[in-house]
């Protein structure tokens, strides 16, 4: 299959039955997320929805294969261990996190993030974390800061490993988080004007010189990644550096802008099953 | 001196064979036999790299260098060297456009197959070459791995 | 001090395969460090050994560039569930650091 190499993105918005907003009475995140998923199988019906968890490399067998290389004695198990330390360590009152985080921790990840209706806002699972933290008299991490909270979710992450995708968006409030991380995701940002629609919707599949674009179902499951083997990323630092990439200022991670992104495109890969600390490029 | 020719061309691959050998005379110790000087490993010069694992090698068909056509991320690219020549007694891993071409040399024994798997890490687009030891003689066979520098990966 | 080796060894048929990852930052001595500008000084593996059973398996030598936490994988004939795997590797410092895993 031949791909095309993109030189000159086109303008535009959408065209694949997602509206914004109050446009469509009727669009529900469930719509959208089947919306999208019809726009992609429609235009490559040889790749399987269950294969979009690995992105760009359900595209690609010479990528496949190394992703399968590696990933059968991955060489940041020692960083997963540290994880698993920071986890298992209790808090200085002697509590542990598996005693204030939801089924102690276990088949959680893909409820997050979830609207808090008391707090009136997104809540991610490193603001889960957190509360946990500062509930018990620790000081909160820096959700940016791969060498705690990065550290400790991507060994965390992965007891819910094999859990589907199951973001919930119920009521007004959510839905309107819902619909301003839609807006986020279709937004044209920085100097090179691009949305994140522009490559994961429109040029899924597609090359932008080297790289492979991934279709922006899936794309949610698989975090933290150790990128090259060794270099730890959040979901919210990879936001970060998408937006570095299309040379925008990004909104700070752990922010309402990002975490509402993160609700909305979390939500796009519901009933798919999370696979936590994998090797990408 | 008939009596010794005849048990070295008999013999079993291993190092009962190449003992035999070396002892008549036939092979050089240094050659084909012991893990690369360091100077070999440490050398930028491919020529250099390639003499440190003795004669000159012959092309081969019965190598296979499995690695992929491009590379994922140049720092961690899995190669594996299945050698079906019988009698393998060492492979070495070269990636010729290496500051340091020779990246590794394995001496397999007792029992070890002719199979090695590991990550390279490789600067440019260039051949990995590998290196087969067999019965005292030098085999190669190469495969060219593309490298690139990452667009989006940040 | 460095991190331990991981072993795994598994029978596949009358054949041995056995999979290390080594835990070491393998610098070439070539990469500046990203705050200070200095070149990292070179840190590397240089050389592996392993042996089943006390008897030798593989002797071999690194170069720089086998990536960071080398990984290895071999297979040996004869082995048998239960024999002993150990490997060894020492590096450019002098540092050194051994494991041992039963064949399952």
């Amino acid at each position: 299959m031949k791909q095309k190499i993109i030189t000159n993105l086109l303008t535009g918005m959408v065209g694949v039955g997602i509206a914004l907003g109050a446009a469509t009475a009727h669009a529900t995140p469930e719509a959208d997320r089947q919306a999208l998923t019809k726009y992609f199988t429609e235009k490559y019906p040889n790749i399987k929805v269950d294969d979009y968890v690995f992105g760009a490399l359900a595209f690609d067998p010479d990528s496949m294969s190394q992703y399968k290389a590696i990933m059968e004695f991955p060489p940041y198990e020692a960083d997963i261990d540290k994880g698993r330390k920071l986890w298992e360590t209790p808090f200085k009152n002697g509590k542990t996190y598996a005693d204030c985080l939801p089924n102690g921790g276990k088949q959680i990840a893909g409820n997050y993030p979830m609207f808090d209706d008391a707090k009136g806002k997104v809540v991610t699972l490193h603001d889960a974390i957190n509360a946990c933290r500062t509930a018990n008299g620790e000081e909160a991490y820096k959700v940016s800061d791969m060498k705690t909270m990065g550290l400790l979710t991507a060994y965390m992450r992965t007891l819910s490993d094999g859990m589907l995708m199951n973001i919930k968006v119920e009521g007004p409030k959510a839905t309107e988080a819902y619909e301003d991380g839609k807006k986020s995701f279709f937004s044209r940002a920085g100097q090179l004007n691009f949305a994140c629609s522009s490559c994961h919707v429109q040029n899924a599949g597609n090359r932008l010189r080297s790289e492979l674009i991934s279709p922006a179902i899936g794309q949610a499951v698989h975090w933290p990644v150790f990128r090259g083997g060794d270099n730890l990323v959040t979901l919210q630092s990879r936001y970060e550096g998408c937006y570095k990439s299309v040379r925008a200022i990004s909104a700070p991670q752990g922010g309402d802008k990002l975490n509402n992104l993160e609700y909305f495109h979390s939500s796009l890969s519901n009933g798919l099953p999370m696979k936590a600390s994998v090797f990408r490029k | 001196m008939n009596a010794l020719r005849r048990n070295v061309l008999k013999g079993a691959a291993g190092a009962g064979t190449v003992a035999v050998a070396v002892a008549a005379g036939l092979l050089k110790p240094t050659l084909a036999m012991a893990v690369a000087p360091r100077s070999a490993f440490d050398t930028k010069n491919l020529a250099d790299a390639m003499s440190g694992l003795g004669s000159a090698p012959a092309d081969s068909k019965d190598i296979v260098v499995k690695a992929p056509d491009i590379a994922e991320n140049g720092a961690v690219v899995p190669v594996e060297v299945i050698s079906s020549i019988p009698g393998t007694t060492s492979i070495a891993i070269i990636a010729e456009k290496n500051t340091t071409p020779l990246v590794a040399q394995f001496d397999l024994m007792g029992g070890t197959e002719g199979f090695i798997s590991t990550r390279i890490k490789m600067g440019s687009t260039a051949l990995v070459r590998a290196v087969v030891t067999a019965g005292g003689k030098n085999y190669t066979t190469a495969k060219e791995v593309k490298v690139t520098i990452g667009g989006c990966g940040g | 001090m460095a991190e331990p080796m991981r072993i795994r060894a598994t029978m596949a048929g009358d054949v041995a395969d056995v999979k290390v990852l080594m835990n070491h930052p393998m610098e070439t001595g070539l990469r500046k460090d990203a705050k200070t500008g200095q070149l990292v000084p070179a840190l590397y593996i240089t050389t592996v050994t392993a042996s089943i059973n006390g008897a030798s398996v593989l002797n071999s030598g690194f170069g720089t560039g086998i990536s960071k936490n080398p990984y290895l994988g071999f297979k040996v004939k004869g082995a048998k569930a239960g024999d002993k795997v150990v490997v060894n590797w020492t590096d450019n410092s002098g540092d050194k650091n051994t494991a041992e895993a039963t064949i399952g």
